[in-house]
This record gives structure tokens, sequence and C-alpha cells, in this order.
């Protein structure tokens, strides 16, 4: 371990880089994001038949986990706005890495978004042709500005004769990751057609939804670091202060997606297809109850919340964060693939049928390069972690940690 | 020994102007080509269905379709690609049955196209909507964002294209109202199909035109347009809904 300069007061670290684990974890995650970039190229070049996805479900298992890391990323940040923008010292020390967990997670979602495109090879044309009336354009212009403003804040925290412009710029991550998770959220929440999706409160849904899964990504991460890196545990003040935090977002997530679906239930035009989603006999009733509402909210709650002695802080919030996360991928795969799979009403309160499957569900099942896509991305979430530990000084140095 | 140099220099001039008008020539007789019609705003192509005339056994307007534009089967239902497609719609209290063609339906405040990224979707002057095959990158947002499940995503691999329409893998794609017929003066695929081996149920003409036949019939009888609550003002209205 080398230390680094100091700056805001704390002093911070890379990681040596010098074990073989190291080196092997390294090489992991290289392979996945090889076979995840292998996978796409098998997709385009054989066409999109080979997936799951077709005419009737367009968006399928790399959709569900590209949104889920987008959502998680600007979550991921938490820490870092805490620090800076909410004048919380304790948290000051993670900020580094929160903000670099914040862009790996982000790039890790476009990875599988964008190499699941039709054409993945015609990237420069989406990024030199803009219509600004469509949601995923001005997503293409939050994403990359997330990009920007993250580098210039870590930067900041980076450098100290660059104090004067640190909270700014700290305002300015903070609002803009609100910006680029109601963009994300909008993408679903604009969208007229589908009766799964139409809805205003599908943007500040997701913003909570990316306080939880990015505070469990960026958990997750920590303990990992802690095991594998053996790098020391926050403090007890500050495990005890990020238990809570996390607690309430799970709380206020739940929240969100219970007055979703009750608002919508009360609706008699959507009142089928709630009852499709959360009543039927299907796999996506299975994943909201049992997936989000058990695994990803009550037992997390529970866990952070029940003052278990024999079971440490840390490994509670481990835990939960796992919960959590498992649980928002339940939730993204229902809010995606099954409100596509649920047929598109051309006549209400007709009985339709055609050729082109009108009035029947969709079915969907992931094929394996789409499988192989999404960890992929999950993987390039870890590669860059790895790789920027060790090139930057972004880990808070032992004595901080004490 | 200056004649000399002036006479070469004569003749690689000359050489030189022979061999620019040989290769311009022929991009100047192309441009000499009468430049075609550009869409006008003064149109709206549309079609208006009668779908009491519509016969649930006959989807010669689908066969027409998929011959005129290659839309071949590849036994796969699910990614096949329809671009128009009978739909069968009942009443479950009456028990009162239609069937009829339904495909893009070239709305004038079309979702595809608000969505689309890139710009790749985007309606004409005459409101005929497109898939700019160059600019679509494949993101199927507007597969998802269609109110009428118009559509398709190019699953496979294409053979046979044809020159007046070429498709491709990767992109997304809808029914084209026969733009190519439609500028060459015809009418769409389907209509013509209808027309001769159906029961003549589609019409297809300029709903600006006042005097056109279509803006004659819908102006006299009562038709309608499928999700009109959603305001996209189709171009494709259907009579005795």
């Amino acid at each position: 371990m080398s230390t680094s300069s100091i700056s805001h007061g704390h002093s911070f670290q890379a990681l040596a880089g010098r074990s073989l684990g190291f080196w092997a974890l390294l090489g992991f995650f290289l392979l996945f994001v090889a076979i995840g970039g292998l996978s796409s190229l098998y997709m385009e070049t054989n066409g999109h038949w080979v997936t799951g996805m077709n005419n009737q479900v367009p968006w399928g298992l790399p959709h569900a986990c590209a949104v889920f890391l987008l959502v998680a990323s600007t979550g991921a940040l938490n820490i870092a706005s805490l620090g800076s923008v909410f004048s919380k010292d304790d948290y000051r020390p993670l900020g580094r890495l929160s903000a670099l967990s914040a862009m790996a997670v982000q790039a890790g979602g476009l990875f599988i978004l964008l190499l699941d495109l039709g054409r993945a090879d015609r990237l420069i044309v989406a990024m030199t042709n803009y219509n600004f009336t469509s949601i995923f354009c001005l997503n293409i212009v939050l994403y990359n500005g997330f990009f920007a403003i993250v580098t210039t804040y870590l930067y900041m925290m980076m450098e100290p004769r660059l104090e004067p412009f640190y909270r700014p710029v700290a305002f300015s991550a903070f609002v803009w990751r609100l910006a680029v998770t109601t963009g994300t959220g909008s993408i679903f929440g604009l969208m007229v057609s589908r009766m799964a999706f139409h809805s205003a409160i599908m943007a500040p849904m997701f913003i909570a939804l990316s306080l939880s899964f990015g505070l469990a990504m960026f958990l997750v991460i920590l303990a990992f670091l802690q095991v594998g890196a053996r790098r020391p545990a926050p403090s007890a003040q500050l495990q005890h202060r990020m238990l809570v935090l996390l607690a309430v977002f799970v709380a206020v997530s739940l929240y969100m997606v219970a007055v979703h679906h009750v608002t919508s239930f009360y609706s008699a035009e959507r009142r089928d297809f709630e009852r499709y989603i959360l009543g039927g006999d299907g796999l996506y009733p299975v994943l909201m109850w049992v997936g989000f509402g058990l695994v990803g909210s009550v037992l997390p709650l529970l866990i952070l919340l029940v003052p278990f002695k024999a079971v440490g802080t840390q490994a509670r919030l481990f835990v939960s964060s796992i919960g959590v996360i498992a649980g928002g991928l339940c939730l993204m795969y229902t809010i995606i693939v099954g409100g596509e799979s649920f047929p598109i009403d051309l006549f209400p309160g007709k009985v339709v049928s055609s050729t082109f499957f009108d009035g029947v569900v969709g079915t969907y099942t992931p094929s394996t390069p789409e499988l192989f896509l999404s960890l992929g991305g999950f993987a390039l979430v870890g590669l860059i972690l790895v790789v920027g530990l060790w090139v930057l000084e972004l880990l808070p140095s032992r004595r901080e940690s004490r | 020994m200056s004649e000399g140099f002036d006479i070469s220099r004569r003749g690689l001039l000359a050489g030189v102007a022979a061999f620019t008008a040989a290769a311009i020539a022929p991009g100047v007789m192309l441009y000499a080509q009468p430049a075609p019609q550009a869409a006008s705003a003064r149109s709206r192509w549309g079609i208006l269905i009668d779908v009491n005339q519509c016969d649930a056994n006959c989807d010669g307007c689908v066969s027409a379709c998929a011959k005129e534009f290659g839309l071949t089967s590849f036994d796969r239902p699910t990614t096949d690609p329809q671009w128009i497609r009978k739909l069968t719609v009942t009443d479950p209290d009456t028990g009162n049955s239609h069937s009829f063609p339904v495909m893009c339906q070239h709305c004038k405040h079309p979702p595809c196209v608000d969505v689309c990224p890139t710009g790749a979707s985007f309606i004409r002057a005459d409101g005929i909507v497109l898939v700019d095959r160059h600019l679509c990158i494949g993101c199927r947002y507007c597969m998802m964002a269609c109110p009428y499940k118009a559509r398709n995503f190019v699953h496979e691999n294409i053979k046979d294209q044809k020159s007046y329409a070429p498709r491709g893998k990767g992109t997304v794609e809808s029914c084209t109202m026969c733009v190519h017929r439609i500028d060459d003066g015809r009418k769409p695929a389907c209509v013509e199909a209808c027309a001769s081996g159906g029961r003549a149920a589609m019409l297809f003409g300029d709903l600006n035109d006042p005097n056109s036949e279509i803006a004659r019939r819908v102006a006299a009888v009562s038709s309608s347009q499928i999700r009109a609550d959603l305001r996209t003002d189709p171009a494709i209205r259907y009579q005795g809904l």
C-alpha cells in the first residue's frame, strides 16, 4: 500500500496490486467482460432470433440488468454526496470510492445496454444524431454528463488546491444524479402505449430505488474490499449510520413501489394488468412478492432494524445489501419483461386475437448469450473498480478507518 | 521548342477536358433527369378499412404485403415479421365479432418518432411514417412505444431484398404504406390485393383532398381510429367498428 497526499484532512491509498489474488480477480473480470463482448457479437452476427427476445417482448434480461445498474449507479454516489453536499464528515473518507463506484456501475449498465443494440456497431450514429424529443436521447446526454461531472468531482476530491470549487461541483453532481435517474425512470414513465409503464410516479420511484440499490451495491463493494484486500472496516459509528440509511432507503423504495401498484389497481383499466403482475400464476408475481417484497425489502428491513446481538453490524449490512440487490434485479425484470409481456390493449374491453400474438401474454426465456452479456456488464463494474483502485489513491488509509 | 510545348499543352488540356467530360457525363445525365417529386404537406395519405366488408377468411392483404417486401417466414412465429396482420376483435358481452387488417397507423403524432433517439423514425410531409435504416441502431424503443404493436425487429439474416424497400438485420421496420408505389402514382399492395382478390374493403387516397373518394367517404360515413383516446391521429381509419 502506498500512502497518498492528504486531501480535505484525510489520507488515501491505492491497492498495491502485488498479490496473486489481485491478478486472478483482474483476469476473472477480464474474461467475463470478453465473454460478454463475444455474446454481443454472436447475437449481432446471427440476428436476435438466437436470443429469447422477440416482436412481443423486445427487451429482455439484458435490459433488466442494464437498467438495474444504471439506477444503482447514481445511488452509489450517495456516500460521496453525504460527505460533501450534506456535510456529514464521517462519510468523507469513502467519497472517492463512492464516486468511482458510481462511474463503474454506470459503465457496466451502459456496456449491456449498448451491446444489446441490434446494431451495436452504430454507436457513433447514436452519438452524432440527436432527437431531443426522445428521453433515450436525453439519457445519452445525461449519462455522458454524469461521467464528466463525477470525474471532475473525483478530481476535486483528490486535489486540495481546488477546494473552493469542491462544494459547487459536489452539488452539481448531486443534482445531475437526480436528473439521470429521472431520465431512466422516464424511459418507462413516458410510454403511453403500455398499461404497465405510463405513470408519473416512475421517475420518483426510480430515484427511491436508486438510493437503496446504489447504497447496497456500494456496501457490497466495501465488504469485498474488506475481505479481499483486507481493508479495515468503517468505524462502528459509520457502520451504524449506513445501517439506518439503508433501512430508510429500502423502506422508501418499498413504499413507492406499493403506491405505484395500489394506485394502478384503483383504476379499472389497469386492474387486469395488476392482477396479472401481482396475482397471476406465472413467474412475475413470484418475482414481485418473493423476490422484491420478501428478499429485497422485508427481510433486509428486519435484518437492519432488529438488533440481532449474535450478528455483527457488518454482516447485517452485507446480507441485507445482497438481498436488496437480488430483490432489485427481480423488480427490474418484472417491471420491464413482465410489463412488456402483458398484451397491448388495442381495443379496450374487447377480446382480440391474431397470428401476431395480439391479446395473448408474450413469452420470453432468457438465452445463454443474453445471460453472459449481462454478466459481462457486472464484470465490467468489477474490472473498472479493481483497475481504478489500483492506479488511483481512492481508498481511505488504514489510519482513517480507526 | 516553345511551339512544341504549346502543342503538347493544348493536347494535354484537350485530353483533360475529354476525360473530365467522360467522367461527369453520367452524373450530368442523372441530374438531367427530372427530380423526383418531394413529399408534399398538401397531401395526407390514408386508408379507410370497411370492417363489414372484410372477409374473415381472406388474408390477401397480408400475403400481398409479404410478397411486396419479401417478408419470408423462418418458421419462428414470435420473431417472423408481419407488417400487416388480420385481427379478430370480439365483444365479450354480445359475441359480435369482426376481422380486419391492422398495420402501422401512420399517426400524425407518432410515439415511435417521439421516442427514437437518433431520429431514424420519421414522418414524411405527407404523413407517412418511416424508418431510416441507416440511422436505426436497433434499440427497439419504438416497438415499446407503439400503441398499435405495428413495429417489427429484423431478427434474421435477409436474402433477396427488394431494391425499392431495403431491410436491415438488427433494425426496426414496419408498414411503409408502400411509399415506393405511392411516389409512383400507384396504390399500396394490400389495397390493390383487397380490390382484386377480396371484397374491396380498403380504400386508399388523400385525406386532405376534399375531392378524393376517401375524403368524401370519411365525410359521409362514420369511421373511427384505433385508440383515438391517445390522440395520435392515425391515417388508417375503420368504418363499421
